[in-house]
């Protein structure tokens, strides 16, 4: 189902934390949503989620309106709200079963998909474990198995991988990209490389603006609108690389460094690839490449850029 | 409905789960068993086959026991956040409120239900007015409903136990007693409104066994009253402010 979000504000008293934002999610997108502290992200994914109403403008769940129709997006969506909360008096799977019982799963599924979604993720071992006596990594499990349960057409994640060690981390992602292959997923988070490893998509809200929209590369094109190559070069003493280079057309900076000779750095002209020009340099002149890595804007640097301005 | 029925199971089993439940049902008990067989008016004393007193105290006990069970039905939801996880399911908010009131409502049953040996004790003691005992019964859980109602609503308001406690037992108190008292104590159409607000006017009058339609109508609207107002509380996170 796609998701279409069109001019969407909400105040909170004097205070605009969302103000009118528009995107579209298609399915089978896994849609990033990035920003610092108070940005609105988290208000987005109320309003999403039918939690609050927004202040003005309209979201679109498919054909349904998150003012008419609620209660049928709701069954389509799952949530894991921020910080997670949980019923810790109640054991894992009796809460599964609760959601999945209100969430409308029939009850000839419901052995199944218990049994599905506990093996997915990892709670095998603590079913029988009230919530409360879960360390944090597995409550975050089972705040991706109660959103998972019924099996959403939209996913709905506010900081996924709070709280969960290396290895617990590369396994939602995991779980998240395959998800994410027949579903609509949007997650939000303030870590970087997280986005970089799990997003198709990246949406950048600052002060409840969005200030960027793309995928993680058009993104660190935009910000310099350049491109950079590190490449290595072996010719024979005497010859002038770096000033070779610096000729061809699309270069405008070519960097070298003393301590390694066969180093340069080559920056382009906006918008130009320099890499095949290099290549046909070093082929025309017998050159030797040996490397030719292109480098990639981080995406800190932008998010930085776009967020402190 | 099917989604009440699956919220006030989740609640019900909250109470077993956890020692409130039991705590409360062992006082509540212990109570009115007390004041029935031991203190005061009690049966021997008053040498009369009837659940009169038991009534009467039950009505205090439970005065003071539904705002400690349902203070924590909104409130705790509030303050640890699960109230989002579950409004933002296939549920309405009236359901969640609803909900949450059937599960106290059965509570409430089951602890009138381990009272019923002392009704049949009573009755192999001596000739019982049968009628009397069960509109008695009838207004206990009238009584409950409404209390509980406004015990929801008071825990709606709030993101903290106590103060949700505290003013369900506040506002209980006025149809409890206050009202009561004033239109004792004043004349005229003010009493005779007071008097029709007080809840121990309807709930004697129902103990006597007489049920009349007034007195399930107040009860019946005083619950659909605050029922309606915490579900309007909770809907105000959507009002724009």
């Amino acid at each position: 189902m796609d998701i279409t979000v069109s001019n969407l504000s909400k105040n909170y008293g004097d205070q605009k934390a969302v103000d009118s934002i528009s995107f579209q999610v298609k399915t089978g997108e896994i849609l990033g949503f990035l920003g610092p502290n108070g940005a609105g992200k988290t208000t987005t994914m109320k309003v999403l989620t039918c939690f609050i109403a927004p202040t003005e403008g309209t979201v679109k769940v498919g054909d349904l309106d998150i003012f008419e129709n609620a209660e049928e997006i709701k069954k389509h969506i799952g949530y894991l709200p921020e910080n997670n909360p949980l019923y810790l008096e109640m054991p894992v799977l009796e809460y599964l079963q609760f959601v999945a019982e209100i969430q409308g799963v029939s009850p000839s599924e419901m052995p199944s998909r218990l049994r599905s979604i506990v093996s997915r993720c990892g709670l095998n071992k603590e079913k029988h474990k009230k919530i409360g006596e879960l360390s944090k990594g597995y409550r975050q499990r089972v705040g991706l198995a109660q959103a998972l349960i019924h099996d959403p057409e939209i996913l709905i994640l506010d900081e996924p991988t709070t709280g969960l060690d290396p290895n617990q981390i590369v396994e939602i992602r995991n779980l998240i990209r395959e998800i994410g292959k027949e579903k609509t997923v949007i997650l939000s988070t303030h870590i970087l490389p997280e986005v970089e490893a799990t997003c198709d998509r990246i949406l950048i809200i600052n002060n409840g603006k969005i200030v960027a929209d793309g995928t993680p590369d058009t993104l660190s094109r935009q910000a310099q609108g350049r491109y950079l190559v590190d490449v290595r070069i072996r010719a024979k003493e005497g010859e002038d690389i770096a000033v070779q280079l610096r000729s061809l057309p699309g270069v405008s900076m070519v960097e070298t460094d003393h301590a390694r000779p066969d180093w340069f750095q080559i920056t382009s002209t906006t918008g130009l690839e320099t890499r095949e020009a290099v290549f046909h340099l070093c082929v025309k002149n017998q050159w030797v490449l040996t490397e030719m890595t292109p480098v990639e804007e981080r995406l800190e640097d932008i998010f930085r850029e776009l967020t402190l301005k | 409905m099917k989604n009440i029925w699956i919220i006030a199971k989740r609640e019900f089993r909250t109470f077993l789960d956890s020692l409130v439940a039991y705590i409360l049902l062992v006082v509540f008990l212990g109570l009115s068993g007390l004041f029935t067989w031991l203190f005061g008016t009690d049966v021997f004393y008053i040498k009369q086959a009837t659940m009169q007193p038991f009534f009467q105290i039950a009505y205090w006990t439970l005065f003071f026991f539904i705002p400690a069970l349902t203070m924590r039905m909104i409130a705790e939801e509030k303050r640890v956040g699960t109230l989002e996880t579950l409004l933002t399911r296939a549920v309405t908010d009236g359901q969640v409120i609803a909900g949450k009131y059937l599960a106290c409502m059965m509570l409430i049953g089951v602890a009138l239900v381990f009272t019923l040996p002392y009704y049949f004790t009573i009755s192999w003691l001596g000739p019982v007015d049968h009628g009397a005992v069960w509109c008695g019964y009838l207004g206990l859980l009238l009584l409950s409903s409404a209390y509980i109602s406004i015990g929801i609503f008071a825990s709606s308001i709030t993101g903290n136990q106590i103060v949700a406690f505290l003013l369900a037992l506040v506002t209980g108190i006025f149809f409890h007693w206050i009202f009561g008292l004033f239109s004792s104590v004043t004349s005229g159409g003010f009493a005779s409104t007071l008097n029709y607000l007080s809840a121990s006017t309807h709930f004697s009058s129902i103990t006597r066994g007489v049920i009349d339609s007034r007195d399930v109508i107040y009860f019946g609207s005083l619950t659909l009253l605050s029922l309606v107002l915490a579900e309007i509380q909770l809907a105000a996170r959507n009002v724009v402010d």
